[in-house]
């Protein structure tokens, strides 16, 4: 929610690696982390303009070092915002701070920190029948940023059938990502409804009836809707429905999954885009508009319906599906495609956007112009707006938005925009028994865990540990000490198991814990959790995780029926 | 071994299939089919070709029974017995498992020369018993895949199947046992194979087993948590391929190499998955079927099968032959469990207590905490408001004590204990109570049976039946042994005559099975007499103490002074607004007071008037251990605990209850006539320790030595301490051994009073003083009037 401006003046490598803390003990010599500290003090120096909405809900103190680290600046950039002090004297205060301390936490702290977030849901049985193919989630998040820039949403679709959940990576704030993880399943819910629920809900809102409901939320109390702009999204949404009634054709009911999820993300962010342009009369709402079109958003989202799975993904959030073979191990199969430097087809598709002459400034440093990570986003006004656009907003936004060097910087190289779209790609898959579950999260997890990991471990948490391969000697040659050496660390992994009644939270004890053995660290841990809010994002990314589990009886009837 | 006691048991090979696997020992040729008939009809069909079947067999055959047919699903010996880690302790319990043990290890000594001689036994394997078939409640013969077979005799010896199978009969018999994986280590030789002389080692701390097995180790252990199996009766021929699972055996493992670290890089052969069946109280289950006459049945082994296989065998062929065992063998009869024990949620919870118990310290009065709360009492929930400890008899919860508001006990863990335990302030308050003022006890546990009949049978029967004489004016009580042709206490009642033609019968708990079918074994069945379990249908309270007249006269507006309602009396009266109670002037311990018995829907109406009356003369509830103090510093010896079907009425001074002369005969009158004659060869006394301190030494509890005139005489059966003696008292029989031949001689009372007694508790051995009636002055307790405070003028 909060914008603070003060991009970092060193591209770190956040992404590839980690400072070498953890190598050591925690009282690491402080000049490791000079270059970090100072950036973190620049943006608290420079980033005087934070302002904050919600500042109950998200913002413990006024000033909060923002390091969206998703933008590597420009150097030119860099330059530009140079602090006037000798930075030495910074240094020196930082030391104290930074004081060699021990962080220890206690196995229940440790515990309180990781489920503070963490939220179950199970789809109601009816009469004893679920007739669901998803059985329920887990999710959590784990915040590095203060405050935590990622987002997740989860509903049931009350008029047409399927369940929708997604995550969203905030960059640049948590504005954008928490705009869409509000708005974006109401866009995807109308898409998807037939004509004549349109037309009933528009004569409703015309003629002052009850509206139908048409989504169920299930949401963690930490999760919350913007109250102030709920009116606003309600008329966006409403010119929404009214121009598919008036588009509508009369043939056929028969609406495209697929079609309907890139309708509703193009849709969303063209409103994003357009409420920014206009601006709202309320000075709060006008400077909220513009904080959620500056930020940007990644989204991926899963649509289940029976047994139709359609993920919609926009960014470089992933899903991942867990399949059980038939000798009871575990493979993961990727239902999304990560939208950055390293998916040759994203390279090809800007490349071929824009002009030849731009071919080499249009990806620099694996980043979109050199700057941002994802190459497909809600949000991020910067890279679709034309200059002309961009300066004019701005120049008549509020005088926060004025003050603020960070949207007042244009970035380099731009020349043909749009550079960025909210297009997501769609991929369908039509699930099967042996399609456990679905894990939709963030890259802070997908970068800290190899995907097969992630889904063995979220399989053998799911199955209990009985359906681990059982050890068997079988022939080789094991001694009694290697043997118990096995068993002790089998063990360690099991007692991780038992301490998590949520999926989602035991993915992320072990993308925070695992050691170089693949087992949950408690040391490693309880370091990771008390790191300061500002050290956090060197180490690690704000984590989201959404655990859906399938109902492999009602995925077998469904495909029986068929054949 | 065990292949010895096969062979002196098999003489006719039913199969090529078996004459191989016993030379070779191998599967290979168990597939082939088999065709030999069965016998249309044997004396006796055994079910399962284990340790206990063969072993069976083999002792009916000693006895000299010769047609005998022994049934196996699958292949002989194919079960826990081929798996099981072979080791045959000697070192038991309970006394009668002891016994069992040390006659197996001489047994299997003395086989291989016995090996070749002809039995007469038949054996079949994979024949598999498809149930048993009965008329009128007698076994007449058995269905099997492969026919029928008529028998008389059936005995169960199917190990783990043999719950199943008792439930397939038509009438189902309840043989309450559960199998629990057991896991065993095999590893490849030491460098320096160890030698067979090698000890066995038994690590309680660490719950594991060790032996020497082809110069490597075999080693296993009962684990903490322990993997219950077959819980839904899963059935399969052969146990041979159950799965290892070493994440279950790590912290076995981990104990065996923090005992033995060198043993790290010994090399695995495997880890064999054997089940184990186990019992809902570790003792295991032999003898008849309460229901069907002929039905035996010996399983329930608690991982002790090899140890306990020619013993149980033996006691079993015994019975069959005898009527009864040459030994008590109770503790282990089927009749102790009813068809409560038999639900499978109960014996899956019940058996994972049980396996770790068997290498834990067994502490005295150890509860079970698993399956509990079965049968209560309508004042259960009042009771424990109030702060009752509960514990468990035959599934009925009975409060052990009251904890006062404001008092912490010890956890449950530290309470374990062999000395004084933390109980005993509470209990000496109880008793105190029950000594001046009145308490309440909830008893109604206890076994209530009536028997009616519509002319004179009742009383014909019983006294048939019971050694005391019963033709007693209606209202009186008697109290009477139920004796067997021994002489010996099947059971130990109180009998109320209720009208000229109904009697009301009170036993303990854990005679419900045991007494009901002794009486409809030996009730003829051609009569009108209706028997009839009461149990159920009455809560008792006990009132003890000399203001209970007070609170009861208060509450019945009757006279209840001694010349109306004397002791040993039974009347029904209203107490409060109820009517319809059966009032009996007795307590079961000797003090004054009276059993409540209360139809259970006035069962709180009474008990809430008995409190509130009670008020003024400081009543209390009070539980089993201050009752059990009171009836044993009195010498009121227990059935089950003191007494037992091979101990007399005249062995325990109880000439008193036995009407030799009642001009009817009894069963046992013959035994009970000629051992006056003849004179006993043990006698019930008890001993109040002289030396010991209770705060310090080590209590005594039940089983010590008895030594007179520094020879072992006998043990003791039960003790507690007597608050008002100040001194710890025991009950126990003295025998008379001869110096020279060890062999048993008339004990006299004479022999009795001129020792000198010690009682050895742990090795330590404590002056007693032996009595054969109980201290007199223990029945006139005046207070006297120095010893009165102010506080005893507190309510309670």
């Amino acid at each position: 929610m909060c914008v603070c401006p003060g991009p970092r003046r060193i591209g770190i490598p956040v992404r590839s690696s980690s400072p070498p803390l953890f190598s050591d003990a925690m009282p690491a010599p402080t000049q490791l982390f000079f270059p970090l500290i100072r950036n973190c003090e620049l943006s608290r120096l420079y980033g005087t303009a934070c302002y904050c909405h919600h500042r109950h809900l998200c913002c413990p103190s006024s000033y909060v070092p923002q390091s969206h680290l998703r933008y590597a600046p420009h150097p030119a950039y860099a330059t530009f915002c140079r602090p006037k002090e000798n930075w030495w004297q910074y240094t020196q205060g930082r030391r104290y701070v930074s004081t060699p301390q021990k962080f220890h936490l206690t196995p229940p702290q440790v515990n309180s920190i990781l489920k503070a977030n963490e939220y179950s849901f199970k789809v109601p049985e009816f009469d004893g029948k679920n007739v669901s193919s998803v059985l329920g989630f887990d999710s959590n998040q784990l915040p590095a940023n203060a405050p935590i820039e990622d987002r997740r949403s989860a509903a049931t679709c009350l008029q047409t059938r399927g369940m929708l959940l997604g995550v969203f990576d905030g960059h640049a704030g948590c504005a954008c990502s928490q705009a869409v993880s509000e708005r974006l399943f109401y866009y995807i819910a109308v898409s998807l409804l037939p004509h004549e629920t349109l037309l009933e809900i528009e004569n409703a809102v015309e003629s002052g009836r009850a509206l139908l409901p048409i989504l169920q939320w299930h949401k963690h109390p930490n999760d919350y809707f913007s109250k102030e702009a709920s009116k606003l999204y309600f008329n966006s949404l409403r010119t929404y429905w009214q121009e598919l009634i008036d588009l509508n054709t009369g043939e056929s009911d028969d609406i495209d999954v697929k079609e309907a999820l890139i309708n509703a993300f193009k849709r969303l962010d063209n409103d994003i885009s357009l409420e920014a342009q206009v601006g709202d009369p309320n000075s709060f709402l006008n400077y909220l508009v513009l904080r959620v079109a500056f930020s940007g958003a990644t989204a991926c989202v899963a649509h289940v319906d029976g047994v139709n799975l359609h993920v919609a993904n926009t960014g470089d959030s992933r899903a991942m599906l867990g399949v059980q073979e038939e000798d009871g191990s575990w493979s993961a199969v990727t239902l999304s495609n990560d939208h950055n430097a390293q998916n040759e087809s994203e390279l090809e598709r800007l490349k071929l956007e824009h002009p030849k002459n731009e071919a080499k400034s249009v990806v620099k440093q694996d980043r979109l112009l050199g700057l941002l990570m994802p190459f497909r986003a809600f949000g991020d006004v910067k890279f679709k707006w034309s200059i002309d656009l961009q300066k004019r907003v701005i120049e008549s936004g509020p005088d926060q938005l004025n003050d603020n060097e960070y949207t007042k910087f244009i970035p380099p190289n731009y020349y043909t925009p749009p550079y960025l779209t909210a297009e997501p790609e769609v991929i369908y898959h039509r699930l099967r028994p042996q399609d456990k579950f679905l894990i939709l999260a963030t890259d802070g997890l997908w970068e800290t865990m190899h995907r097969q990991d992630v889904v063995r471990i979220v399989g053998e948490y799911l199955t209990g540990m009985h359906h681990q391969q059982p050890i068997a000697v079988g022939g080789y040659k094991v001694t009694l000490g290697q043997m118990h050496g096995l068993l002790t660390e089998r063990r360690a992994k099991m007692s991780s198991v038992f301490e998590d009644q949520n999926a989602a939270t035991h993915l992320i004890r072990h993308a925070v814990g695992n050691n170089e053995f693949g087992t949950v660290d408690h040391e490693r841990l309880s370091k990771m959790l008390s790191l300061p809010e500002e050290l956090a994002r060197m180490y690690r990314d704000d984590i989201t995780i959404i655990v859906v589990q399938f109902n492999s009886h009602v995925v077998g009837a469904y495909q029986n029926q068929e054949q | 071994m065990f292949y010895r006691l096969l062979s002196v048991v098999q003489r006719q090979r039913t199969s090529r299939g078996w004459q191989n696997w016993s030379s070779a020992r191998s599967s290979a040729s168990a597939a082939e089919a088999h065709s030999v008939a069965l016998p249309a009809q044997a004396q006796v069909v055994i079910c399962g070709g284990g340790i206990m079947g063969t072993s069976v067999a083999y002792h009916l055959s000693k006895l000299g029974w010769k047609d005998i047919v022994l049934l196996e699903q699958g292949r002989l010996a194919a079960g826990s017995t081929r798996f099981c880690a072979g080791i045959i302790s000697t070192a038991r319990h309970l006394s009668i498992e002891q016994k069992m043990a040390d006659y197996s290890n001489r047994l299997y000594q003395q086989l291989e020369q016995e090996t070749g001689i002809q039995t007469g036994v038949q054996i079949y394997d994979r024949t598999s018993v498809v149930h048993v078939m009965t008329k009128k409640g007698e076994v007449t013969g058995v269905e099997t895949d492969k026919g029928q077979i008529e028998c008389q005799y059936f005995v169960n010896c199917a190990g783990q199947w043999a719950y199943e199978l008792g439930l397939s009969n038509e009438e189902p018999i309840s043989i309450p046992l559960h199998a629990c994986e057991h896991f065993y280590l095999l590893t490849r030789p030491l460098e320096t194979p160890l030698q067979s002389n090698t000890p066995n080692i038994v690590d309680a701390d660490g719950r594991i087993y060790i032996r020497n097995w082809q110069g490597g180790i075999l080693s296993g252990g009962f684990e903490k948590t322990p993997k219950p199996i077959f819980t839904e009766g899963k059935n399969q021929l052969e146990i041979h391929n159950l799965q290892e699972d070493w994440d279950h055996f790590e912290p076995l493992l981990s104990s065996l190499l923090r005992r033995m670290p060198d043993l790290e890089t010994l090399e695995i052969v495997k880890l064999v998955n054997c089940p184990e069946t186990f019992t809902p109280d570790m003792r295991c289950i032999m003898g008849e079927s309460p229901l069907v006459k002929g039905y035996y049945v010996l399983a329930g082994m608690n991982s002790a099968g090899l140890s306990f296989g020619g013993g149980a065998g033996r006691y079993l062929a015994e019975w069959m032959v005898d009527g009864y065992p040459s030994e008590n063998v109770w503790e282990l009869d089927l009749k102790r469990f009813g068809a409560l024990q038999s639900s499978r949620t109960f014996l899956r919870h019940r058996v994972m207590e049980v396996m770790p118990l068997l290498y834990d310290l067994k502490v005295p009065r150890w509860d079970f905490q698993t399956g509990r709360q079965l049968r209560t009492s309508p004042l259960y929930d009042r009771l424990d408001a109030q702060g009752a400890r509960w514990m468990e008899k035959h599934g009925f919860e009975r409060p052990k004590y009251f904890v006062p508001p404001g008092k912490d006990l010890l956890a449950l863990e530290q309470s374990k204990t062999f000395y004084k335990p933390d109980w005993f302030d509470i209990v000496e308050s109880e008793v105190k109570c029950c000594k001046e003022a009145v308490c309440v006890i909830d008893m109604s546990s206890f076994t209530k049976f009536e028997i009616t009949s519509t002319g004179d049978q009742a009383l014909e029967t019983l006294q048939y039946l019971f050694s005391n004489d019963l033709d007693v004016p209606v209202g009186h009580i008697v109290h009477t042994g139920m004796l067997n042709e021994g002489g010996g206490y099947e059971n130990d009642c109180s009998i109320a005559r209720l009208n000229k033609r109904s009697f009301f019968m009170i036993s303990p708990t854990d005679q419900q099975v045991h007494c009901w079918a002794w009486l409809k074994k030996h009730m003829r069945l051609d009569s009108d007499l209706i028997l009839e379990d009461v149990t159920w249908k009455y809560t008792a309270l006990n009132l003890i103490g000399p203001r209970a007249v007070d609170v009861l006269s208060e509450l019945s507006y009757a006279p209840i002074t001694p010349d109306h309602f004397p002791s040993l009396f039974c009347k029904e009266m209203s107490v409060g607004y109820a009517n319809g109670i059966r009032v009996m002037s007795m307590t079961h311990t000797g003090e004054p007071g009276f059993m409540l018995y209360i139809p259970i829907e006035y069962a709180l109406h009474v008990y809430n008037e008995v409190m509130s009356v009670g008020q003024k003369y400081g009543i209390r509830n009070a539980g089993y251990y201050a009752l059990r103090s009171l009836r044993i510093e009195k010498f009121f010896a227990f059935w089950g605990q003191d007494l037992n079907t091979l101990t007399t009425p005249l062995e325990c001074g109880r000439e008193s209850r036995v009407k030799l002369d009642k001009g009817v005969d009894f069963i046992g009158r013959e035994a009970l006539l000629q051992q006056r004659q003849n004179g006993v060869y043990k006698r019930l006394a008890m001993f109040v320790l002289d030396d010991h301190d209770t705060d310090l030494d080590l209590w005594p509890w039940w089983g010590e030595p008895i030594y007179r005139n520094g020879l072992y005489a006998g043990k003791t059966t039960s003790s507690a301490y007597s608050y008002t003696l100040e001194r710890h008292v025991c009950l126990g029989f003295v025998h008379h051994f001869s110096e020279n031949t060890g062999e048993e001689q008339v004990v006299t009372a004479d022999f009795v009073n001129r020792g000198e007694y010690e009682i050895d508790i742990a090795g330590q051995r404590f002056q007693a003083k032996a009595r054969l009636y109980p201290v007199a002055s223990l029945y006139t307790h005046k207070r006297r009037k120095e010893d009165v405070e102010l506080s005893d003028l507190h309510g309670k």
